[in-house]
């Protein structure tokens, strides 16, 4: 057990002072640097309660290379799964961590990015096709998805034009969370949000350094859609988002830091996140907003410029097979849209309303839409808000 | 040297080849790229983001836009220098006029030490200290309740101050060792009282380390956008963070060059202004940066 414990402790010493060189010399993002440093304890005490029971079927590719460069977000995975696929294939995997999809795009979009498989979600999909960005897949190649298995809510933004260009991850919500010992209004929605950041709660709110979800949540509360790029809506939302301005504790997309230390006492929140607060500390209450807000999923990719594409099926192969999936969840806490996984988890954690909200919140929820990727308005409102 | 004039070809072409790998460093390192920064400023954003050429002065016409960019860093930036500059010179001047020689070296190496650690890491502790169960959780232990730290205008500045205080100490500290002990007998010698002294003799002299360590620690400090990020909670928003937002975030390659570019001159401009101010009386007594 120790010898499992240290080798899945997630950062050495000498590993940790790389991350900062990699950091300094612009390589990697301060959200990498946090996603390989920070949450790594919590992912090796889990990762090593669950040591691989059953031994998994040989990979049925033939060499592979012994590369593959992965793009995906902070503390999305099971390291045990990611060193078993080195384990078992001989590739090394290098792992970038990216806190938003305009930051993935923006490394794409200016070329040579070198990765293997990234992890898009649903609403940038179009736009990375249209780009032609990412590449086709040969489903032949990835024995292990089974489209049959799919919830199609979640499944359907990776075929376009009637091809597949990327296959399932996980699947989440965005809402908030609140700090029940210090907020007792019970806010439910995110009209209920901004009234107590302009109220009660005053300089205690955080919320993301990201437009989707930062403008998705003022334009919920003034009753438009998540996504509306009308500018007069937009202009609205700006309105209510400089107005609450004074009143935030910080505008970030790290909040798990201020949630705790009891300085902020509520933010805009993603489903993980949700969970590990409130697992933690149980004061912390994760809100699907009654009007409105995200309901996402995430997928693997594959640039159009892949330099090791053998990996890159193996990997994504590899990673649709429902256990070292439903290992994953053990470790970040987001539902999978592959219902083989689903029967792999104890009914505890189908019935969590945390991971799987009731019916009629989620019908309040909306996709991101491709629009809102690439719009110049609501980049520019969330710019002028920062910097207003 | 001799060599050299009487065979002046063979001097100069000497002299071109050793600048040569110099010369082709700075034209494709900082040339070459700041021409593409000044062309792409002149274009628009692509629709899906990122340059479509063009020649339109739209970019610059933009830039009121940011001006809580622009003011935050001219405000920030200067009173973080001179911040700097008050914490550093009683520093510096312990380290080279007070403290023996047995202890100079240790505490030489004491202020470098935390260079060995990333700004980044550094700057992520003070998050934690000035956070709610940081200090404020020991102040409310002696009766002051709620008292907030983090995400204030004295959390960004007490981070510039933490973070650049070595690039002014050491200028300094070399300015004031070079000082001759000499000339402050002289001062004592002739009826100057210690603090006399000091405003007259030693000030003057270490004015070229002071002027070097500002200049470094304003430079840095223009640039900066970790600090206002983190201690800031990203509602302080520095030129640094609005250059960060446009090509990491809103792929505005066009208008965040024309920032850049602005920038660039801003800096040019005031560096100028400030080289003519403090060094041009002063011929020949320049104090090297390192």
């Amino acid at each position: 057990m120790s010898k499992d414990y240290k080798d899945n402790q997630p950062i050495t010493a000498k590993k940790l002072m790389e991350e900062f060189r990699r950091y300094q010399n612009g390589s990697v993002s301060r959200r990498h640097f946090l996603g390989v440093t920070g949450l790594g304890t919590a992912m090796a005490v889990m990762g090593s309660a669950m040591p691989s029971l059953l031994s998994r079927p040989a990979h049925a590719f033939g060499e592979v290379g012994d590369k593959l460069v992965f793009s995906t977000w902070p503390n999305y995975h099971n390291p045990v799964n990611i060193e078993e696929f080195t384990k078992t294939t001989g590739v090394n995997v290098q792992v970038n961590a990216f806190g938003s999809n305009e930051e993935m795009l923006a490394k794409l979009q200016a070329g040579g990015a070198g990765w293997d498989v990234f992890v898009p979600t649903n609403y940038t999909i179009s736009t990375y096709v249209e780009l032609g960005l990412i590449q086709e897949l040969d489903l032949s190649r990835i024995p292990n998805f089974s489209s049959a298995a799919q919830n199609p809510t979640f499944a359907g933004p990776a075929t376009v034009n009637g091809k597949v260009y990327a296959v399932p991850k996980n699947w989440g919500t965005t809402g908030f969370v609140v700090n029940t010992k210090k907020i007792t209004s019970g806010p439910k929605s995110w009209k209920d949000f901004f009234d107590v950041t302009m109220g009660a709660g005053s300089g205690h709110t955080i919320v993301h350094d990201y437009q989707l979800t930062t403008i998705g949540a003022a334009l919920c509360a003034l009753g438009f859609s998540f996504n509306s790029i009308d500018s007069g809506e937009l202009a609205k939302a700006e309105k209510l988002l400089i107005d609450s301005k004074p009143h935030l504790f910080a505008i970030t997309s790290d909040y798990q830091p201020g949630m705790r230390s009891g300085d902020a006492w509520m933010s805009i929140c993603w489903t993980g996140d949700g969970k590990q607060l409130n697992t933690d500390m149980p004061e912390m209450e994760y809100v699907v907003a009654s009007d409105g807000g995200e309901l996402w999923s995430d997928f693997y990719a594959i640039p159009t410029d892949a330099p090791h594409l053998e990996a890159a099926y193996a990997f994504l192969n590899y990673f649709q097979d429902p256990y070292i999936q439903a290992r994953d969840f053990e470790v970040h806490g987001y539902p999978a849209s592959d219902s083989r996984v689903d029967a792999m988890l104890p009914a505890s954690t189908v019935n969590d309303p945390i991971l799987y909200p009731a019916k009629e919140l989620m019908d309040a929820l909306e996709f991101g839409a491709a629009k809102t990727l690439t719009d110049p308005g609501r980049a520019e409102v969330i710019a002028r808000f920062k910097s207003a | 040297m001799a060599t050299m004039i009487k065979d002046g070809n063979k001097g100069s072409w000497l002299t071109a080849v050793l600048l040569a790998p110099t010369t082709l460093w700075f034209l494709v390192m900082l040339i070459m790229p700041l021409i593409v920064v000044v062309i792409f400023s002149f274009g628009e954003r692509s629709p899906m983001g990122g340059y479509a050429a063009s020649f339109t002065f739209d970019q610059y016409a933009n830039l009121p836009s940011r001006l809580k960019a622009f003011t935050n860093t001219l405000t920030y930036a200067p009173l973080g220098t001179l911040l700097t500059l008050l914490v550093a010179y009683p520093l510096a001047y312990y380290l080279a006029v007070k403290v023996s020689a047995r202890w100079k070296l240790l505490l030489l190496v004491l202020v470098i030490v935390p260079f060995w650690t990333s700004l980044l890491i550094r700057t992520y502790a003070w998050i934690f200290i000035l956070g709610g169960r940081g200090i404020p959780n020991l102040l409310e232990m002696i009766g002051f309740d709620d008292v907030r730290l983090i995400n204030t205008p004295g959390a960004v500045l007490l981070g510039m101050i933490y973070g650049y205080l070595p690039l002014m100490v050491f200028p300094i500290y070399v300015s004031l060792e070079k000082l001759d002990k000499q000339l402050l007998e002289a001062s004592n010698d002739l009826g100057g009282s210690p603090f006399r002294t000091f405003l007259q003799v030693t000030l003057p002299l270490s004015m070229p380390g002071m002027a070097t360590g500002c200049m470094l620690v304003f430079i840095l400090l223009m640039g900066e956008f970790l600090i206002p990020a983190f201690l800031g909670g990203g509602k302080i928003f520095f030129l640094g963070n609005a250059l960060v937002d446009l090509f990491l975030q809103s792929r505005n390659w066009p208008f965040g060059s024309a920032l850049a570019v602005t920038l660039v001159i801003i800096m040019l401009v005031t560096v100028t202004i400030y080289m003519r101010l403090t060094m041009g009386s002063k011929t020949g007594r320049d104090v090297s940066i390192m």
